[in-house]
């Protein structure tokens, strides 16, 4: 995984809440046996119309996404996180995200911030005055800042050293191998097996 | 002080516990279908792993599969791209696949419970949300991303944060026509689709208890439509007799082990939940959404709602975007909006009661003109069994269309989709903008409000029918 440290630039504002992951990328595009490709898969329908906020020029190139409540919603797809990755997004910031794709933005170096519901509206205007306008995501001292704003943000320790650090989660478990082997010797005999009979 | 059911499944899980980092759980069931998973294999390839535990894993083909011409190649170059590399990735990693055209291929969800794969007091996972409704067993079971799929793949564990817990009692007596698609709809309608987040449910009460199997799974299916990790009902001997017998189910002494562990399984009198919910069965109705999330229901009798009657200002717009993208009007009576197509099937509700229930509706009717019913069972089993009752001529002569197993129409990902601008009553699990197809609008609901609104050609309860032609007497 990539890591994360701090990361600037300018921002799109989302104003949805409930944004669910079959419109992050619908299911036609979940055909796709790679990781990579999905940028125009994101949010496709809401593309056509050329009115919809990603569409405008002035947020072209923009790295971080400004969302509403709820983000995420749905589908497990981490194909979601791939297609923000992919068209460029290193940060999105919420004030509520659903689960699954919390984790999942997490695994792939994609960070995804909680703030209170009147600092996403506070970005929100910042960003519509000002398209220029930059804004820091600073997971070093956990901190969203920008003209006017400066918003401290929770992320438990672990999950922002394993950003940080850039740490693959498997190697890190495989390094508890002896604790595993240990459960699965202890497991009982009426635990199901998979193996056909 | 007790724990709750999800707590002590939990705690029996637990690899390794140490200060600061989230408990690593060992998985007991891995359920792999073709589209969460590729990405996860090339993982594994590319790291030099191995699939830790073949014996604990298992997979099956259900998103992309037509529900016509299964023996036809399949049309659409990229599903059966993404066939082959399942296909081709199990036989390398030597996982047990269930392919189409297989006797125990179907809709993942549905086969795991068939087989007594899903046992109480497991851990379950699956690269897909709907993982819940294993929780009906009792297991705690939760959809997961592809990076955690690799995770599971290569060693049979997951780093979890914590969880809350929430009680949703539902006492008293469901009244008649009213099911568990109903209750889950009323309760997420309450909670919100972001009422759950964080929090893993245990559904409880006398109505629950009275439920089926079938009925729980249903119930837990739709739990992450609330937002919640999981959703779980305690075993008791309604989930032990449906497990006896089946081909993974234990036997001989392992069954009376297994069986005396499930009965610990409850949640302590004394334990307390973060959160409970409580509701009255006897209040319930069949239950419908009129937007795009599954929390924007309403009674099948009520109107579609004025978004002005939202106090939320996000919930105003969002009502207001839902209708417009429905094509609704508020104060419209929702017994009024015409469908063209009914979808019957999903793992919410293509087990073979809810094509019980969908075909004891259209017995002797016809679905209405101008009407496509399509009938997807869950699973080959499902679809057998069903066969062997003779629902599949019932449907037939009804005018619906009897299909092969699989998801089909529930996402659309194969070719049975909803054209833009149509508008379906879906006994699936998700309303949301395009789910269904590009363009397409979902009402969610219960498999006998399904087969009434085909037969009636607007949404329609079993009891709204005495103004169309009854069933013929035999
Ligand atoms: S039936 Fe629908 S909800 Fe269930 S697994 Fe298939 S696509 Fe997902």
């Amino acid at each position: 995984m990539e890591a994360f440290t701090t990361h600037t630039g300018r921002a799109v504002p989302l104003r949805r809440g409930n944004v669910d992951t079959d419109q992050i990328i619908p299911a036609h595009w979940l055909k796709k046996v790679t990781r990579n490709g999905f940028e125009d898969g994101l949010f496709e329908a809401w593309r056509k119309d050329p009115s919809f906020v990603l569409n405008a020029p002035e947020y072209k190139g923009a790295t971080v996404l400004v969302a509403g409540p709820d983000f995420g919603t749905g589908s497990s797809r981490e194909h979601a996180v791939w297609a923000l990755q992919n068209y460029g997004f290193k940060a999105v910031i919420s004030s509520r995200y659903a689960d699954i794709f919390r984790g999942n933005s997490l695994k792939n170096g994609l960070l995804t911030v909680v703030l209170p519901q009147e600092t996403v509206e506070a970005l929100w205007k910042l960003v519509e005055a000002d398209p220029t306008t930059e804004v820091t995501v600073d997971l070093v001292a956990r901190e969203v800042r920008a003209e006017g704003v400066t918003a401290p943000f929770e992320l438990d320790d672990n999950a922002r050293w394993r950003l940080l650090e850039g740490l693959d989660d498997i190697s890190l478990t495989l390094g508890n191998e002896a604790d595993i082997a240990a459960y699965e010797a202890r497991r009982p005999s009426y635990k199901p097996s998979t193996v056909q009979v | 002080m007790g724990r709750t059911l999800a707590e002590k499944v939990w705690d029996d899980h637990v690899v390794r516990r140490a200060e600061g980092e989230p408990d690593l759980l060992f998985i007991d069931l891995h359920l792999l279908h073709e589209v969460t998973s590729p990405q996860a294999f090339d993982g594994l390839r590319m790291n030099g792993r191995v699939v830790r535990r073949t014996d604990l894993t298992i997979a099956t083909e259900d998103h992309n599969t037509p529900t016509l011409d299964i023996d036809k190649p399949i049309a659409d170059p990229v599903s059966r791209t993404q066939l082959e590399t399942l296909r081709k990735n199990c036989a390398e990693f030597g996982v047990r696949l269930h392919p189409l055209g297989d006797i125990e291929q179907g809709v993942v969800h549905v086969v795991g419970p068939q087989l007594g794969l899903t046992q109480p007091g497991t851990t379950v996972v699956c690269g897909d949300s709907h993982t819940s409704t294993h929780g009906a067993f009792g297991a705690l079971a939760f959809g997961i991303g592809t990076s955690q799929v690799e995770h599971v793949l290569a060693t049979q564990t997951l780093p979890m944060a914590p969880f809350r817990t929430m009680a949703v009692t539902v006492d008293g007596e469901l009244p008649d026509g009213v099911t568990a698609k109903d209750l889950i709809l009323a309760v997420i309608a309450r909670i919100g689709t972001g009422g759950g987040q964080g929090y893993v449910i245990e559904y409880r009460g006398t109505a629950i208890e009275k439920l089926s199997m079938e009925a729980r799974m249903t119930v837990c299916n739709m739990s992450i439509e609330a937002g919640a990790r999981a959703g779980m009902i305690a075993p008791d001997r309604t989930t032990f007799d449906y497990l006896e017998g089946r081909v993974h189910a234990p036997t001989g002494e392992d069954w009376d082990a297994a069986v005396a562990y499930w009965k610990t399984l409850r949640t302590d009198e004394d334990a307390v939940f973060d959160h409970e919910v409580r509701i009255d069965a006897a209040e319930l109705a069949p239950f419908v959404t009129w937007g795009t999330n599954p929390g924007q229901g309403a009674p099948l009798s009520a109107s579609v709602p004025d978004p002005a009657s939202f106090a939320d200002p996000s919930d105003r717009l969002a009502a207001e975007k839902a209708l417009e993208y429905m094509g609704l009007s508020a104060g419209q009576p929702l017994r009024e909006v015409a469908v063209d197509t009914v979808f019957v099937g999903s793992c919410t509700n293509g087990r073979i009661e809810d094509l019980r229930a969908a075909a004891s509706v259209v017995e002797g009717r016809k679905v209405a003109d101008g009407v496509r019913m399509l009938v997807v069972p869950g699973s080959v089993r499902v679809a057998l069994q069903a066969v062997e009752e003779g629902l599949d001529q019932v449907f037939t002569a009804a005018g619906a269309e009897w299909r092969h197993a699989g998801c089909s129409m529930c996402l659309g990902m194969n070719p049975d989709q909803l054209a833009p601008g149509e508008r379906s009553a879906s006994t699936s699990n998700r309303n949301f903008e395009g789910r269904q197809g590009k363009g397409g609008r979902t009402h969610l609901v219960s498999p006998q409000v399904a087969a009434a609104t085909a037969v009636a050609g607007r949404l329609a309860s079993p009891a709204d029918l005495s103004d169309v032609p009854a069933p013929a007497e035999v």
